[in-house]
């Protein structure tokens, strides 16, 4: 067996531990704060549904960067997205909402697209624009269309089909019912497939299935491969024959689609209506889980599975014990990291750690609950801590962001 | 300054500008309204009323400007405006509000307290890059967030209800300073310290322009490793530009809370969002001290005169998209400029190479 493959399965190996480590430390956690709803069915689901929409934007900022272009136009595009739905949703029906939703994305990281690659203008300057037209169309369009339908307004819309729920049978019932007991890992466990199982909605399982496919396609084919060498080394790819232009520009249009659809998810799946600026911030949110995640689509995943369940249960009944319970949680997971920097010699960031860690097991004792304005903070603290301590394993595509011109390779 | 470049500074957001206005027409005539009225609204004598929202909006507008363009010389882009205005408004709101010092002093005080608290917010993300390398514009997005989020949860927990909002302890009276009464039969006035944009402005153009400071930075902002040459420390410039930067951003708000809104309460009492169109002032005018003043009355007359529209039956959230579409288009048109320029240059530099190769050889 070679080294590589070696190395790769014991990368592998290693994930799946971190994995039942998180597992095992949510349980007990879960025991000793008393916090029983932590992972129980209701809660993981409303963590799922505000995953989903930032897992789609992150996804969305995945495409473009990976091949070199930075797209904080995600909200923009995002925003375009809910208008999208909304129009399309209500006279064509759910299923032609999220075509418009996708459609009007696209036409967002279009206009992204002719800047930043045919005018090879700067990418945070044009993602700016691109927020501000996004908000600006939204607001027109919203007066304009919606304002004399039944059921509309000039900021909002109701009144249109949403899509279907699906529930597994004989498996949903049987892990809800586990999930009841409270018991050690078990019942955290049966309550994640409760939540997998029970009217999850289509969206959710497209959601799921298009960044399964994005993997798929960026990692293990030809095409994928020619895409990210445009951000790699455009330079390199274009001596090799690839049509950098054109790879970048398909990027950008899939990136614009994907945080369409990611507006979508808000106005047909969180919720039923539509309203001017429902995305609160949710692109900017995508783009940190892309970061959080290390322009990875299972980090991504792991990034957006995170900041939905902060933003998930900030929408929950009575969520202050709950969001109390997590300061525990933060706390241990901070000593580990903290243990991790010590052994790997970085002792300063070590120290720093452990003291934060102590200074929130203080919080944790010394309050019985947490005001609800800190939970709507935590995705954003959380992606600055992480970004900050590990600035240094962090690896973005190495032309991520950088002007290319055809033909001035070097 | 020599004519073309004249030509080349006026010319590419003039174009912007126009182009703006001819896709934003295209936009409403497709969605089934009157592109003829819409121009013919926004270009037509705005009131009285109109006029002085138009002069205090601009100068609110030009600070934020000059909060970015201090950042843009020395190629720093400080996202973060927005969230650093929000934190010194609330902390001066609160300030004034308590009303520690006295009289017209307290004006004064509290814009010290905004200056510093919006520099201290900037230093967060200034740090971050020179100490772990991370980017400015990242850190920015998230403290942008955390800023609003935070001063909403203080306003709460230590200010007072007003209806369903809760809003900072109003200025007392005596701490009101006096507007100009430009129009004695119109509503309202000139904020006093609307003059504070001026102020900055001249500032501005005397750092930048006059100063060894200001030549370094600019010298930074061309070529990092030019400026490492002759002996400037780029993190300590990093750190002193970013703390600037936020300084300027803290007097954002102050003239609209100094001159009418007297409390701080997101969202009534608040107006958000000057921070990103400040970015797009700060591009359009190029970082000039006459282009951010041209760019700002721009941006704040087509806000003004959106009211308008809704009359004609458009919505005034088009100058929106206007305002968004002028800053891409300025950027596109400045770097097909800048590339015809590097081009027509090559081309001279290459001719000269041929004549001066064949008198060699004759």
């Amino acid at each position: 067996m070679s080294a590589e493959v070696m190395r790769a399965r014991t990368y592998r190996y290693t994930m799946w531990l971190i994995v039942l480590g998180v597992i095992v430390t949510v349980s007990v956690v879960r025991i000793v704060t008393g916090a029983e709803r932590m992972t129980a069915p209701g809660t993981l689901r409303a963590a799922l549904i505000g995953a989903s929409p930032i897992l789609l934007a992150g996804i969305g900022g995945l495409w473009a960067e990976r091949a070199g272009i930075v797209n904080i136009g995600l909200e923009g595009q995002m925003l375009l997205g809910t208008w999208g739905a909304a129009f399309f949703a209500y006279h064509y029906g759910p299923y032609m909402g999220l075509v418009g939703a996708a459609f009007m994305g696209l036409l967002g990281g279009l206009l992204h697209a002719v800047a930043t690659v045919t005018f090879g203008v700067d990418h945070i300057i044009s993602g700016v624009a691109v927020n501000i037209i996004g908000l600006g169309a939204v607001g027109y369009l919203a007066k304009t269309f919606f304002d004399d339908l039944e059921g509309g307004g000039p900021r909002n819309l109701s009144g249109y089909d949403t899509l279907p729920n699906i529930t597994v049978p004989g498996v949903s019932d049987g892990a809800l019912k586990l999930a009841e007991q409270e018991w050690f890992v078990i019942s955290d466990v049966a309550g994640a497939v409760a939540a997998l199982t029970t009217r999850i909605s289509l969206l959710t399982v497209l959601t799921a299935a298009l960044v399964a496919l994005t993997a798929y396609v960026l990692w293990r084919t030809a095409f994928g491969l020619r895409l990210r060498s445009c951000g790699e080394n455009p330079q390199a790819a274009e001596t090799l024959g690839v049509n950098v232009y054109r790879y970048k520009y398909v990027a950008v249009l899939i990136s614009g689609a994907f945080a369409g659809l990611g507006g979508a998810y808000l106005t047909m799946v969180a919720s039923s209506s539509f309203s001017v600026g429902q995305t609160g911030g949710r692109g900017y949110i995508g783009l940190a889980a892309m970061i959080f995640g290390n322009w990875r689509p299972s980090g991504v995943l792991a990034g957006s599975l995170m900041f939905g369940y902060t933003d998930g249960i900030t929408l929950l009944p009575n969520s202050g014990p709950l969001v109390h319970a997590l300061l525990l949680l933060i706390a241990v997971l901070l000593v580990v990291f903290a243990v991790i920097k010590v052994r790997k010699g970085e002792r300063t960031t070590g120290i720093v750690l452990a003291l934060i860690a102590v200074a929130t097991l203080a919080w944790y004792l010394s309050t019985d609950e947490v005001n609800g304005s800190f939970t709507g903070m935590t995705p954003y603290v959380i992606t600055l801590f992480v970004i900050a301590v590990f600035a240094q394993n962090l690896r973005m595509p190495a032309a991520d962001g950088k002007s290319y011109r055809r033909g001035e390779a070097g | 300054m020599k004519r073309s470049s004249i030509v080349g500074a006026i010319v590419p957001p003039l174009v912007a500008v126009l182009g703006a206005m001819a896709a934003t027409s295209l936009v409403i005539a497709v969605s089934g309204g009157s592109a003829v009225d819409f121009v013919a609204t926004i270009f037509s004598v705005p009131n009285e009323r109109v006029l002085i929202t138009i002069i205090n909006q601009s100068a609110m507008l030009s600070l934020s400007a000059f909060a970015a363009a201090i950042c843009f010389r020395m190629g720093l882009f400080n996202i973060g405006v927005e969230g650093q205005y929000t934190v010194g408004a609330c902390a001066g709101a609160f300030f004034a509000g308590s009303g520690l010092v006295p009289g017209p002093l307290n004006i004064l005080v509290t814009l010290v307290v905004a200056m510093l608290a919006g520099a201290g917010y900037a230093l967060i993300a200034a740090l971050l890059k020179v100490g772990r390398g991370v980017s400015e514009v990242i850190s920015a997005i998230m403290l942008n967030y955390i800023a609003l989020t935070m001063a909403g949860y203080l306003v709460a927990r230590y200010g007072e209800t007003s209806g369903y909002t809760y809003v900072t302890a109003e200025i007392p009276p005596s701490s009101q300073p006096l507007g100009f009464n430009l129009f004695p039969n119109a509503p309202g006035d000139v904020w006093a310290l609307s003059t504070l944009a001026v102020i900055v402005g001249v500032g501005y153009w005397f750092l930048m322009s006059r100063t060894r400071f200001g030549f370094d930075l600019r010298a930074t902002g061309e070529s990092t490793s030019a400026a490492l040459a002759s002996g400037v420390s780029v993190g300590r410039m990093v750190l002193i530009v970013m703390a600037l930067s936020g300084a300027v951003a803290g007097l954002v708000w102050m003239p609209a809370f100094f001159g009418s809104v007297h409390s701080f309460g997101p969202p009534e009492n608040f107006q958000a969002g000057l921070g990103f169109t400040g970015l797009a002032v700060a591009l359009l005018g190029r970082n000039r001290t006459i282009g951010i003043f041209v760019g700002a009355v721009l941006f704040a007359f087509l806000a003004g005169q959106s009211n308008a529209l809704q009359q004609e039956g458009i919505a005034k959230e088009v100058v929106d998209i206007t305002q968004g579409i002028v800053v891409l288009a300025v950027v596109v048109a400045y770097a097909v400029v800048g590339r015809r320029r590097a081009q027509a240059e090559q081309e001279r530099v290459a001719r000269q190479l041929d004549a001066e190769r064949e008198g060699v050889s004759a």
